[in-house]
């Protein structure tokens, strides 16, 4: 049996933001046992013109994404946003256009969040030394979008030395939605520093998530504030892949 | 330059009170777990929400007939039914019944579509005493407010300002302990239901097959308010109605349980038509059944929203509401099946741009809905017709939230979105009102390699 082909979908956020998630990905899906690609003339998968109501410049998005990803054997992405919108509106957008929603069923049946492809996949032992305490924030479109609550919390229970602890209210926004983080500031804000609060209370040391827009919030929301100052937010992909560093 | 917008401003009062944020907060979550034992009595949760979901969906699809049926049923008990189309209508209603009636004074049972209508106003316009018998919409009478939440309306009162407010309103003295407030409150309530001519109440469902109306609470004051004055009249919406008492007594075991974490409320009424001869009970009785944009709505993609049943856990499942209180909404329902039922009722989406952009598109309202309502994706379609505001991209300005704003700028220009990510200089995008949330925040600065440029220079890019 052949390795798995997975071609990487990088979201613009974390491109721009956090490019580390990018190498990071690679990383754990070559551990993986997968053969990585990263198709270069990916863009933005269109979410926040779909969010911001613009179905013509989403539909572009989506029409370049299938030209890109299209022939892919799977395409994993660090963000369960990202992937909603290829699973859950790629196909409502094409509604009109029976052949090109039909490659969007098609794709968004390949297309996988990385916990969600990881967490059915062996890996190499993880472990982490110095150990430590990881806390996880579900990101809104992980947990009720694509109802993938277990995977994340599967892949840092491989890690040995790191103790995994919830938070006393695990599931509650962050406040970064889109737009609505540039929009509404002062309300974004105190919703990310409840995030905050809440994981500075479990004592741990890595506030882990799965979506680059949250981590954008939360990490803009420490800086400014000094909330949960010794707590390092880290995306999933790059707490795993350091994972693999130390056993 | 920009003045905030009335919802702005509202926002900002409802982010000032963060104690009570806290609190709802902490109060959602901490009576989840006896919400979902109590729902799971009566099945699998899921299951449950599927069967409630599929005998609202049975009743929308069949409105008409059904509508029919509860009249003729109502009619054959002695009841009058007026039909109107909009608020002004039903409140002309209501006030030609009291005048004919010579009622002087109305107790009322909650109800939130009497809210809708602007009811109170009217009838006192008229010279007619009205009061509020359910304690939470006694107090927030008292206080001239609305409701701060469909279910409970006074839940932004502390238990001190309620003290304060009956000092000032009541003349008790100076009272501390809720028992010594509620007993004050049922004193004075207690001789206007004595007093009363008409008692107004709305309907949490309504049989066709039997004509009977049901309502639900948990102090006795609709009870009272649909038994002891002679008149009795009843305002439900037209997508209230169900088919017969099994649907009925479904949803009627399911609400208290969904929206309290109660097996039953403490008071179940069932009423059908007027007191009948021996019996005690109103010698006239009128259901006013308002339409009053539901008949749109029914017709329109949007009908699923009218199989809400108003247990208001939408709005204790959102974090908007949470933090910004029910008080900072346009309308009488607020939370996000508020939002929906505002932006497809109170003129075109186009004026709710900005309410309905005020929604982290998180889900939990949907999730916690017993009815299965797709709240989110409504108010992101709704979003999505009133079109996006107007946005400036003024290049070169540091201090950015250029990031979602980039991309949603620049992706105006199909692909443009990924070079304006990417561009050198930092784009700011002003946007009318981003600066009115209170203080701007800061954002983190961007890598100094993009993924794409660091890709390239690790010479993977030819792989």
């Amino acid at each position: 049996m052949g390795k798995t082909r997975v071609s990487l979908f990088l979201p613009c956020l974390a491109e721009t933001y956090f490019p580390e998630i990018g190498f990071d990905a690679i990383r754990l899906l070559e551990a993986a046992g997968c053969v990585v690609e990263y198709p270069q003339e990916q863009t933005c998968c269109g979410q926040p013109l779909h969010t911001e109501g613009s179905r013509e410049g989403a539909r572009a998005m989506a029409r370049h994404f299938l030209a890109v990803f299209g022939k892919a054997e799977c395409v994993v992405a660090p963000s369960g946003s990202c992937v909603l919108m290829v699973r859950k509106h790629y196909p409502e957008l094409f509604a009109q256009d029976a052949g090109l929603r039909q490659m969007a069923l098609e794709l968004a049946a390949r297309t996988f969040e990385l916990s969600e492809f990881l967490a059915g996949r062996a890996l190499p032992r993880l472990g982490l030394d110095p150990g430590g305490r990881a806390t996880l924030h579900d990101s809104c479109q992980m947990l009720h979008g694509l109802g993938l609550a277990q995977e994340p919390r599967q892949l840092l229970g491989r890690v040995q030395n790191l103790e995994l602890v919830e938070m006393e209210r695990p599931g509650v926004c962050c406040g970064f939605g889109g737009t609505f983080m540039a929009r509404f500031q002062a309300l974004s804000l105190r919703m990310a520093r409840d995030r905050l609060a809440q994981a500075a209370a479990t004592g741990a040391g890595y506030l882990v998530m799965t979506e680059p827009g949250c981590m954008l919030n939360l990490r803009s929301a420490q800086a400014e504030t000094q909330d949960a100052a010794g707590v390092e937010i880290v995306h999933l992909a790059s707490l795993l892949a350091k994972g693999l560093d130390h056993v | 330059m920009f003045s905030p917008s009335p919802f702005r401003r509202a926002m900002g009062r409802g982010l000032g009170a963060e104690a009570l944020g806290q609190t709802l907060t902490a109060g959602f979550y901490e009576g989840l777990p006896l919400r979902r034992a109590m729902a799971g009595e009566l099945g699998e949760p899921e299951e449950v929400r599927d069967r409630a979901a599929e005998i609202r969906d049975r009743s929308l699809d069949n409105l008409e007939g059904l509508l029919l049926g509860l009249e003729a049923r109502v009619r054959a008990a002695g009841g009058q039914v007026h039909w109107a189309s909009n608020a002004a209508e039903a409140n002309g209603y209501i006030l030609d019944i009291a005048k004919e009636n010579r009622v002087k004074t109305v107790v009322k049972g909650k109800s939130m579509t009497t809210e809708e209508l602007g009811l109170n106003p009217v009838l006192e316009h008229a010279g007619i005493e009205v009061w509020e018998t359910d304690l939470g919409e006694f107090i927030v009478q008292l206080a001239g407010e609305r409701p701060f939440h469909i279910v409970g309306p006074a839940k932004h009162k502390t238990v001190a300002q309620v003290a304060e407010l009956f000092r000032r309103r009541l003349g008790t003295g100076r009272l501390s302990q809720p028992e010594d407030l509620t007993r004050a409150a049922r004193l004075f309530l207690r001789q206007r239901f004595l007093s009363a001519d008409m008692g107004v109440s709305g309907a949490n469902f309504a049989a066709a097959a039997t004509g009977t109306l049901a309502v639900i609470e948990n102090e006795g004051n609709i009870r009272l308010s649909t038994t002891l004055p002679r008149v009795h009249v009843a305002i439900m919406g037209i997508e209230k109605v169900v088919a017969d008492m099994a649907e009925l007594e479904y949803l009627l075991n399911l609400l208290p349980r969904w929206a309290l974490g109660l097996r039953l409320t403490a008071y179940a009424s069932l009423l059908t038509g007027a007191a009948r001869a021996g019996e005690e009970g109103p010698q006239a009785f009128h259901l006013v059944l308002l339409d009053n944009y539901r008949a749109r709505v029914w017709g329109s993609p949007y009908r699923q929203i009218l199989r809400c049943i108003r247990c208001g856990v939408c709005h204790y499942a959102c974090p908007v509401f949470r933090n910004i209180g029910g008080h900072a909404y346009p309308w009488v329902y607020n939370g996000p099946m508020g939002v929906v039922l505002t932006a497809l009722s109170q003129g075109p989406p186009g004026r709710w741009r900005e309410l309905l952009g005020a929604c982290t598109h998180c889900g939990n309202c949907n999730e916690h809905c017993p009815v299965r309502i797709d709240l989110s994706g409504m108010i992101a379609r709704l979003g999505a017709e009133a079109a996006a505001p107007p946005v400036k991209v003024a290049a070169a300005v540091t201090g950015t939230l250029a990031a979602t704003a980039g991309g949603y700028a620049a992706a105006r220009a199909g692909l443009g979105i990924y070079e304006a990510v990417n561009a050198p200089a930092q784009a700011e995008i002003s946007m009318p009102g981003a600066a009115f949330g209170g203080p701007r925040r800061r954002l983190i600065r961007r890598a100094k390699r993009s993924f794409k440029q660091a890709f390239g220079l690790q010479g993977r890019g030819e792989k």
